[in-house]
């Protein structure tokens, strides 16, 4: 069992507002195994977000087991939570969260400056492979207000790679993109899917699941569906179909 | 290896917003630059009080006759009246003082110093030659005259600056003869430059000889009119003060119950009371100073709020990709620490500019200490930590999900 990514067995979340209490997540069970590349679909209000926090360790369940690669996440701190964090968990945002006025190599080293055991040298060579790995090895001094959005999202997503995470928990993270850049990062996950990286990517859109291995979709708190996709669409082969762009 | 990670951090936060970092460091700059240089103002002018009074002779001791004596029919009589200090009592403090290193006895008269057809009123003043090293007074020309002269009561002087300009211009004094109250003098040396003593006296407004020559040939009088003594160094004059009033007791046999007829001053005395003067201006200049370090270290934590605020998702970022809520705090504090002390550097150069450019312009005296760059420095780090604090706090105690989706 402790092979598996992630484990979730009979999760509940509770929130108290004022005297009610919403109940967002009412017993979720599922599995991520090594090298899934998983989407949880949901529309608002389905317990989606809830989830992802939880599942990004910035939230506890009130009920239930989260095992992630094996640590029990109820038992541990805050602080021992932003080291879980920092050690196996890579997130990548729909507003790209990138920080302003810092280059992009600036930028992708910035999980590692929260780990005390990478020396300066071991940083600047993983932040430079990363950003290689998203083919913007050539634009390692470039601010954000310099990259197109999908450029930035890559930078993103090398930032999330530099740790070496377990998993990568991507939060609607086309939400902000054109269809063909959408189609690029979706590529982009599909090969570091293959490459063995396990992905968990939080999304509302039904396009976006096809391209993953599994999806799991939440309704009301609960897990209505998990289907493993038979037919996992390319999206390489997406972008060589779209029409080159007329007004281009 | 931490620490210095986010120290990094810290400075790349401020590097990104420069023209802020700087406009908060205005404060804490202006705040030391301006107690730097209110302290410089304030012990500069006690310094040079204090070099003004030294100025006379720093360990000089001044006796004079006590004017508490009341002669004939009870009137009081004016100190250069009085006729209690003798030669007896300058040898007696020659022969027993310990702490006393040179004493000479002293008459002054005042009147018409004339060299050809140029006059001068001045003063002369009766010495033994022990009196130039009391004063600490150097020649600038010829040779003083010697114990020799005293036993003779020879008509030789030493004359100060003021004296050499009025009577003799450019002229060179030196082996001149000029007349006093009708009396020649010839004149052996030239008194180096004195200036104005701490009351606003010439001090160079003067011609110096022989006691004996002034006792006998001007006045006529067998007493003496002050004793001037030197006490071993300067804190020492506490204990010269009671020696010498021990022996002039014994030597004008007075009762235990008799009141002293004569005065024991000291330049430590007047030295204290001027320095107490401008120690009270000095505190008083630094409290105000002190005023606007602290309206600086506001500026500061006033900054850090804005900036924590408007920073809100970056420290989302920051504890989603691993910041402990310790690692939030101390880059907010460091960030704050970092603009404190840089201000800090730049403060103390700017308040040492600013006393250099108060003495340079307006020829008022400063002295920047050591100890107001040490105090000033301290405050700001303190101050960096102290108005950082709560900022930083409020950072770290931030919850990463809500901080994360703020706009």
């Amino acid at each position: 069992m402790s092979n598996k990514i992630v484990s979730i067995h009979d999760l509940k979340r509770e929130f108290k507002m004022g005297v009610e209490i919403v109940r967002a997540l009412k017993g979720v069970s599922f599995d991520v195994e090594p090298g899934e590349f998983v989407t949880i679909m949901g529309s608002s209000g389905s317990g989606k977000t809830t989830m992802l926090n939880i599942l990004g360790c910035l939230d506890k369940p009130s009920e239930g087991s989260y095992l992630l690669d094996g640590v029990d996440v109820q038992k541990l701190s805050r602080n021992e939570l932003a080291v879980l964090r920092n050690h196996k968990i890579g997130f990548v945002f729909q507003a790209y969260n990138l920080l302003a006025r810092t280059s992009a190599l600036e930028n992708v080293e910035l999980p590692l400056l929260y780990n005390s055991s990478i020396s300066h040298k071991t940083r600047h060579e993983r932040a430079v492979k990363a950003l290689e790995a998203v083919k913007l090895g050539d634009r390692l001094d470039h601010l954000p207000n310099q990259l197109s959005g999908g450029q930035q999202q890559r930078v993103a997503i090398a930032r999330a790679l530099v740790n070496e995470p377990v998993m990568i928990l991507a939060d609607e993270a086309t939400g902000n993109l054109d269809t063909r850049t959408s189609y690029e990062i979706m590529a982009l996950f599909q090969e570091l899917n293959q490459q063995g990286k396990t992905i968990v990517f939080v999304t509302h859109e039904p396009d976006i699941a096809a391209f993953s291995s599994r999806t799991v979709t939440l309704k009301d708190g609960k897990v209505v569906k998990d289907s493993t996709n038979t037919q996992v669409r390319s999206a390489r082969e997406m972008l060589a179909q779209l029409p080159i762009a007329a007004d281009y | 290896m931490k620490l210095f990670n986010l120290i990094r951090i810290a400075l790349k936060a401020l590097q990104r917003n420069k023209l802020r970092a700087f406009l908060t460091m205005l404060g804490i700059i202006i705040g030391v630059a301006a107690v730097i240089a209110m302290v410089a103002i304030g012990q500069g002018s006690k310094q040079s009080i204090q070099d003004q009074l030294s100025s006379m002779g720093s360990n000089m001791i001044t006796i004079r006759p006590s004017s508490n004596q009341t002669v004939g029919g009870g009137a009081r009589l004016d100190a250069s009246g009085l006729q209690s200090l003798t030669l007896d009592d300058v040898k007696a403090i020659q022969k027993q003082a310990t702490y006393i290193t040179a004493v000479s006895p002293a008459v002054q008269s005042r009147g018409q110093a004339i060299n050809g057809a140029l006059n001068w009123p001045t003063t002369i003043q009766g010495v033994s030659p022990d009196y130039l090293t009391i004063r600490d007074w150097p020649l600038k020309d010829g040779i003083t005259f010697t114990q020799e002269h005293v036993n003779t009561a020879d008509k030789v002087c030493l004359i100060g600056q003021t004296v050499v300009e009025n009577i003799f211009g450019s002229e060179d004094p030196v082996g001149k003869i000029i007349r006093f109250n009708k009396i020649p003098f010839k004149v052996i040396g030239v008194l180096g430059e004195k200036g104005e003593n701490a009351f606003g006296q010439d001090q160079d407004d003067i011609i110096i000889a022989p006691y004996t020559t002034v006792q006998k040939r001007i006045l006529a009088i067998p007493y003496i009119q002050n004793i001037y003594a030197s006490a071993v160094d300067e804190n020492s004059s506490a204990q010269a003060t009671t020696e010498v009033t021990d022996i002039l007791r014994t030597s004008h046999k007075l009762k235990a119950t008799d009141e002293d007829d004569f005065m024991v001053r000291t330049q430590a005395e007047l030295i204290n009371t001027f320095s107490s003067t401008s120690q009270l201006l000095t505190v008083l200049l630094a409290a105000i100073a002190g005023i606007s370090l602290v309206v600086g270290g506001i500026g500061i934590m006033n900054i850090m709020y804005v900036s924590v605020t408007e920073r809100t998702k970056e420290i989302g970022l920051r504890m989603s990709i691993g910041a402990q809520g310790t690692d939030i705090l101390f880059q907010f504090l460091i960030e704050a620490i970092l603009i404190s002390i840089t201000g800090g550097i730049l403060g103390v150069i700017l308040g040492i500019t600013a006393s250099r450019l108060v003495t340079l312009f307006l020829s008022w005296p400063t002295l920047v200490s050591q100890s107001s760059i040490m105090l000033s420095f301290m405050v700001c780090a303190i101050t960096g930590v102290f108005f950082g604090y709560y900022p930083a706090q409020k950072a770290s105690r931030l919850d990463p999900i809500e901080a994360l989706r703020y706009e």
